[in-house]
């Protein structure tokens, strides 16, 4: 019974939220008014100009961030308390790896802290470590991988203990387009043999298309929702599906969707 | 192995150099000497009694390595004359006084780097701390230190700590706040302590500050020591040798002295090297 109720619950919900920094210059209105419900199990994109708020948002859900306005619950918590509850891992455009730890010890630390036994720490890294394709590189040290094996060791420390919610600023951002259609796909397959609830912040309209079930168009001063589009395209994506007209179509309404916000400026 | 050419072009310079240098300097005795006998001798013979004076002005090359040479294997160790003897007093003051000063200058990084209070009070004074000459704070604190019979090596590691803990403060404040916001952000997702923070990322992001700031330190806790001799009218340590050196005149003593502590500061920085070197790569920094 409780765990109907459980999967009924959204993985996040925004209602008229709202947050004002003070700063020198003035109040700068990072997001205001965004109502948002994201299901379990979605991959929801947000997508806009620099400075509409998307890291803001995503750093409120993991209470790095606290709302001026509004209400925002995370599994149906506050999102302090849901910070204790494990329920979300978060992954910056930096890897942030420690030079001075081992892959697998960089995977370790989440665990560590969270005191999980010495014998479960090595069962989860092991795990986690085959999920994102990096087997047998657990004893190397960081500057030894390539940025986007960084950035997958970074994805597995996020999910060695259990979230179910994985927050993406950016993760793809500084890495190549080869190794980041290559990574899209592999996130897309992890995605799907996890079902984990991802929120991802992107710059780019194709990698938002692929990979989102829904993708949120913002626009910035103030930081808000201009769009919610729910994409069309099956859950199950080979790479070339970027080349199918309901892609293209998708693609289109997103464009729109950012044109339209930036319309405001001028 | 490729600096060796350019290493000993270097030293061969500075050879050269300091023997012109002492020809030029020591002649003046030399012709004065000859005056008084009446003589008016030529450059050729000038030139080898500028090099083998007794109380020369500026000594030669071979001179001071000679001093040094006689000092350090010439005499059994426990010898007054001897330089191990009295480079082992120096150098046990030093080794306290920088344990002291880097103990005093990790906690106090510590402590600025986790409380605003001290981050703004502390700072100030240790700045300040060093903007007082050393020569002027040593004596009184060797008086004070001897009135309440606090006498021999503390009073000298005392100063040394005083010169050594300041490039611990400073190094360590940047190591331990060397991690980044986004860092921090993620250690905060996991709902780390503060503890935790400091213990898993602060202190091993420091190491390499730590180090660098050892090296500085070492040496600075060596000039402590030597100035802490001088005050007391020091019977033992190289600063010892220092003065009496130069209350006797006795040229080639302060200089070889002089090299003595030179060498026990290039070997105190290089085993610091040394261990900063087996440290990163311990910890998988070191390339
Ligand atoms: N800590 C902060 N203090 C003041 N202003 C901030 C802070 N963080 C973000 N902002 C401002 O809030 C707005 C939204 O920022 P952000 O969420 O980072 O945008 P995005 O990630 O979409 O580029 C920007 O105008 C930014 O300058
Ligand atoms: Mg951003």
């Amino acid at each position: 019974m409780k765990d109907t109720a459980r999967l009924a619950e959204p993985a996040i919900e925004a209602r008229s939220l709202g947050l004002t920094f003070q700063t020198a210059d003035g109040p700068v209105h990072a997001l205001r008014d965004v109502t948002l419900t994201i299901g379990r199990g979605d991959f929801v994109s947000f997508i806009g100009p620099s400075g509409c708020g998307k890291t803001t948002f995503l750093r409120s859900v993991a209470a790095l961030e606290h709302p001026t306005e509004g209400s925002l619950t995370v599994n149906g918590m506050a999102p302090d308390a849901a910070r204790l509850a494990r329920a979300f891992g978060y992954v910056f455009q930096a890897a942030g790896l420690y030079p001075w730890r081992t892959i697998a010890g960089n995977i370790r630390l989440p665990l560590e802290i969270m005191g999980f036994s010495r014998a479960e720490q090595d069962e989860r890294v092991a795990r986690v470590l085959e999920l994102v394709e990096l087997g047998g590189f657990g004893t190397k040290f960081p500057w030894q991988l390539s940025g986007g094996m960084q950035q997958r060791a970074s994805i597995a420390r996020a999910l060695a203990f259990d979230a179910d919610i994985l927050l993406m600023d950016e993760p793809f951002g500084a890495l190549d387009e080869i190794v980041r259609d290559r990574l899209n796909e592999e996130l897309l397959n992890l995605w799907s043999r996890t079902g984990k609830t991802i929120g991802f912040v992107t710059h780019s309209i194709p990698e938002a298309v692929y990979l989102s079930t829904r993708i949120v168009v913002m626009s910035p001063r103030p930081g808000r929702i201009t769009d919610v589009i729910d994409s069309p395209l099956p859950r199950e994506r080979p790479l070339d599906i970027r080349d199918t007209p309901e892609f293209l179509a998708v693609s289109q309404r997103v464009r729109d969707g950012l044109r339209a916000g930036h319309s405001y400026d001028v | 192995m490729k600096a060796v050419l350019p290493v000993s072009v270097v030293i061969a310079a500075i050879v050269v150099l300091w023997y012109g240098a002492a020809v030029w300097m020591n002649a003046a005795w030399v012709r004065d000497q000859a005056a008084r006998a009446g003589e008016t001798p030529g450059f050729a013979q000038i030139v080898p009694q500028t090099l083998n004076q007794e109380r020369p002005v500026l000594p030669a090359p071979h001179q001071v390595v000679s001093e040094l040479w006689k000092g350090v294997a010439g005499q059994a160790v426990t010898s007054k004359r001897s330089l191990v003897y009295h480079g082992w007093i120096t150098l046990s003051a030093t080794l306290l006084g920088f344990v002291i000063g880097t103990g005093a200058g990790i906690l106090l990084a510590i402590g600025i780097v986790h409380n605003r209070a001290m981050d703004l009070s502390v700072m100030p004074w240790a700045i300040a701390s060093q903007t007082i000459p050393i020569l002027a704070i040593a004596p009184m604190i060797i008086v004070v230190l001897n009135s309440v019979g606090v006498t021999g090596l503390v009073p000298k590691a005392i100063i040394s700590a005083y010169l050594s803990f300041f490039p611990v403060v400073v190094g360590m404040v940047k190591g331990l706040r060397a991690p980044d916001a986004m860092q921090l952000d993620l250690l905060r997702t996991y709902g780390a302590s503060q503890r935790q923070t400091f213990a898993k990322l602060r202190m091993p992001a420091s190491v390499p500050y730590l180090f660098a700031s050892l090296k500085v330190g070492v040496a600075a806790a060596l000039v402590g020591a030597v100035v802490g001799e001088l005050p007391t009218g020091a019977v033992a340590g190289l600063g010892a040798r220092l003065l009496s050196g130069s209350y006797y005149g006795q040229t080639v003593q302060i200089w070889a002295a002089l090299f003595a502590a030179a060498l026990l500061a290039a070997s105190l920085v290089a085993l610091i090297g040394l261990a900063e070197r087996l440290t990163l790569r311990r910890m998988g920094m070191g390339r």
